[in-house]
């Protein structure tokens, strides 16, 4: 009986599945676990960022899926192979590590060249040369690493780790070291060679701009768990917890409760207010909720003046604080009920701007807002002082 | 702009003033003395005096009488400093990649023999190799030693002598070099396919030769000019370098043959340091 229940699971679990594979993953260090029981499928191929804040666990990750770590449980796949414990000189993984850790004393060829050599390849001489080539550094080639800038060691590093091609590239937040400019053109040049080489990328950051300008899927990483993971529109568009919606872009959230259900509709009293909530972007199945609405997709107008946005309107609200950022305006509106709502409105020049204290109306679109479950904390994931 | 620049400079004179007086009275006055010594005829005497006549022969005289000695030295030296390299090596690679919290009380422990004489550890030595102590009585429990084998007054005694008194002075350079590395270079050498024993000798080793160099030189320099270890633990008729120009100095009063040994022993050691660091230097260094 059993069995035949579980039948179904079986079969999807002998699939071998051709990517990365994380599954139940725990780490747990003396007093502390980093990682707590995690799923993860990286599809073959795909550029895949693992987003979250410092101390979540995203390097302790990497390591174990590297092999400098072993896991306290679970296992990890890779092309239907179980790597869990195997050792990380046996691994078609290589990683560019958070600081290089390129090697001092061996030059930019030899330091590129180091994995090669270990596996008795042959032509290390000409991979080399292509390998800098492509990452532009053929003329440092006889340079030792303390010579080269901070862009370039990155290069340097890897060039040394894509130079192997393995099965899957770890990139460990390879830009945090460098200045914004640069970190920009580098996500668009990591970007290029990755569609270049095609190999599976696992990209490492806590910049979420970075992890949704540069992967096809991202995984929100929040104390040791995956949040949500799926393509970046999608996470920004459809956020399912407070973290993710406040850690990826910012979010207002307001207290509702939900009135009723139907099967395309989620009816919410916000505040006193009816607003309704797309059932596909509800997550929750409380009596109480955070209503959510991203602040660009918010409309700012007159008192009475109708706003093209049938459905949810919230009249009464005050402009507390206006800020002027070139492409937009960024209001602070305070609501009757006491929060301070944002709303940013595109300078198209066809629109008024508000002054503090102007009594205004907000609306937005009931497809874009989403309910989220009440007992997440509001603030969870909000960058410090956004918005306070 | 340049009048701080002069300033400077003047300030950096002054600084280098104690060291160029203290060299120069007790280095450089003292070689050109021993240099001047090692010329004079070797007829003269402490009594009578000597006569400055260049005798280059006196070279000629102590190689010849004593280049045994000599090699000698040189073998003992260049032993105890193998034995001190592999010993130190993997004791500063213990103490710096694995001792965690005990690396401080281990670096005081490979210091303490300090707080002791020299010569009381020395004479020690003399003790646990005793013919009737308890090392010769195991080695010759397994016929490793003979019945009537002993270790005092052999080569081995110095040689295991000489190493444990220069210990330290190979651990701490090497401990130096080897905690200032980089774990996550080790890290990386795993990451790129080195199984742990070929990343030791692709990333480890190398980044540690500055220890080496001058663990193998603060080793070396002083193992071959002691004669206390082969005074107390070796044979009178194997005598090392040490133990004939200080007796040609003492007991024979023979001062232009213990100028031109000294003379000797000085070129020596500093040809073999200069190719060596040559080597070592070019090659690996940073
Ligand atoms: N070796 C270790 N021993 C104890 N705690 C560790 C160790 N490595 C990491 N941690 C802890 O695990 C948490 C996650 O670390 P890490 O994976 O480096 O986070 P992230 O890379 O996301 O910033 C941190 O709180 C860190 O202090
Ligand atoms: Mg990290």
């Amino acid at each position: 009986m059993s069995l035949l229940a579980e039948a179904p699971d079986q079969v999807a679990d002998d699939t071998p599945y051709d990517g990365l594979r994380l599954r139940s993953v725990t780490k747990a260090f003396a007093s502390f676990t980093a990682v707590d029981g995690l799923d993860l499928d990286v599809p073959r191929g795909s550029f895949f960022a693992l987003l979250g804040p410092s101390g979540c666990g995203k390097t302790t990750t990497l390591r174990m899926v590297a092999g400098l770590e072993t896991p306290t449980s679970g296992s990890i796949t890779l092309a239907g192979q179980d790597i869990t414990y195997a050792k990380p000189y046996r691994r078609p993984v290589n990683t560019v590590f958070q600081s290089y850790a390129l090697f001092p004393h061996l030059d930019i060829f030899e330091n590129v060249a180091f994995g090669l050599r270990r596996r008795r390849s042959a032509d290390v001489k000409t991979q080399v040369h292509e390998m800098l080539e492509l990452v532009e550094l053929t003329s440092q080639a006889r340079k030792k690493p303390a010579q080269l800038s901070g862009g370039q060691q990155q290069r340097v590093a890897l060039a040394r780790a894509l130079i192997n091609k393995p099965e899957v590239l770890l990139l460990d937040e390879p830009l945090g070291a460098l200045d914004l400019k640069l970190r920009r053109s580098m996500q668009i040049e990591i970007k290029r060679i990755q569609t270049e080489v095609g190999l599976t990328f696992v990209h490492v950051t806590h910049d979420q701009e970075e992890a949704m300008t540069m992967a096809d899927t991202v995984a929100v990483m929040n104390k040791g768990l995956i949040e949500q993971m799926g393509a970046p529109a999608e996470l920004y568009e459809n956020p399912r917890s407070t973290f993710v919606a406040n850690f990826l872009g910012q979010s207002n959230l307001i207290e509702g409760a939900v009135l009723s259900r139907s099967a395309d509709v989620t009816t919410v009293d916000m505040q006193g207010i009816s607003v309704s909530v797309p059932t596909g972007r509800t997550h929750t199945d409380d009596a109480a909720g955070w209503v959510g609405i991203r602040p660009e997709k918010v409309l700012i107008g007159e008192e009475g003046e109708a706003l093209d946005a049938p459905g949810n309107t919230i009249p009464g609200g005050v402009v507390s604080d206006v800020s002027f950022v070139g492409v937009s305006t960024q209001y602070l509106v305070r609501m009757p009920w006491g929060q301070e709502l944002q709303v940013f409105e595109q300078n198209t020049g066809r629109r008024r701007r508000f002054a503090p204290g102007e009594r205004v109306e907000l609306s937005w679109r009931p497809e874009y807002a989403f309910l989220l479950d009440r007992s997440q904390d509001a603030g969870a994931g909000a960058v410090a002082g956004v918005l306070a | 702009m340049s009048d701080t620049e002069r300033r400077r400079g003047k300030v950096g004179y002054l600084l280098l003033l104690p060291a160029v007086l203290w060299l120069g009275l007790f280095f450089v006055v003292p070689f050109y003395s021993l240099l001047a010594t090692s010329l004079f005829d070797q007829s003269g005497s402490d009594f009578r005096g000597y006569e400055m006549d260049y005798a280059f022969g006196n070279y000629v005289d102590v190689l010849r009488d004593y280049w045994q000695p000599l090699v000698r030295s040189l073998l003992y030296g260049a032993i105890a400093t193998a034995i001190c390299l592999v010993l130190g090596y993997v004791l500063a690679y213990a103490i710096a990649f694995k001792a965690g919290r005990w690396k401080n009380l281990m670096l005081v422990l490979v210091i303490a023999p300090f707080f002791t004489s020299f010569l009381i550890r020395t004479l020690s030595w003399k003790l646990i190799l005793s013919d009737d102590g308890f090392i010769v009585n195991v080695l010759q429990a397994v016929h490793l030693l003979g019945d009537d084998g002993r270790l005092l007054a052999t080569p081995v005694a110095v040689v295991a002598g000489l190493t444990y008194n220069f210990l330290p002075f190979m651990v701490l350079p090497l401990f130096a070099s080897i905690d200032k590395i980089d774990h996550r270079l080790i890290e990386a050498s795993g990451d790129l396919y080195a199984h742990p024993v070929v990343g030791f000798f692709k990333v480890t080793w190398p980044l540690s030769l500055p220890g080496v160099v001058s663990g193998t030189l603060l080793t070396f320099i002083p193992a071959v000019g002691d004669y206390i270890n082969a005074q107390l633990l070796g044979s009178t008729n194997q005598r090392v370098i040490g133990s004939v120009i200080e007796s040609q100095f003492t007991d024979a009063n023979n001062y232009p043959v213990a100028a031109a040994l000294s003379m000797v022993l000085m070129a020596l050691i500093v040809v073999m340091v200069l190719v060596y660091v040559r080597r070592a230097g070019t090659e690996e260094l940073l």
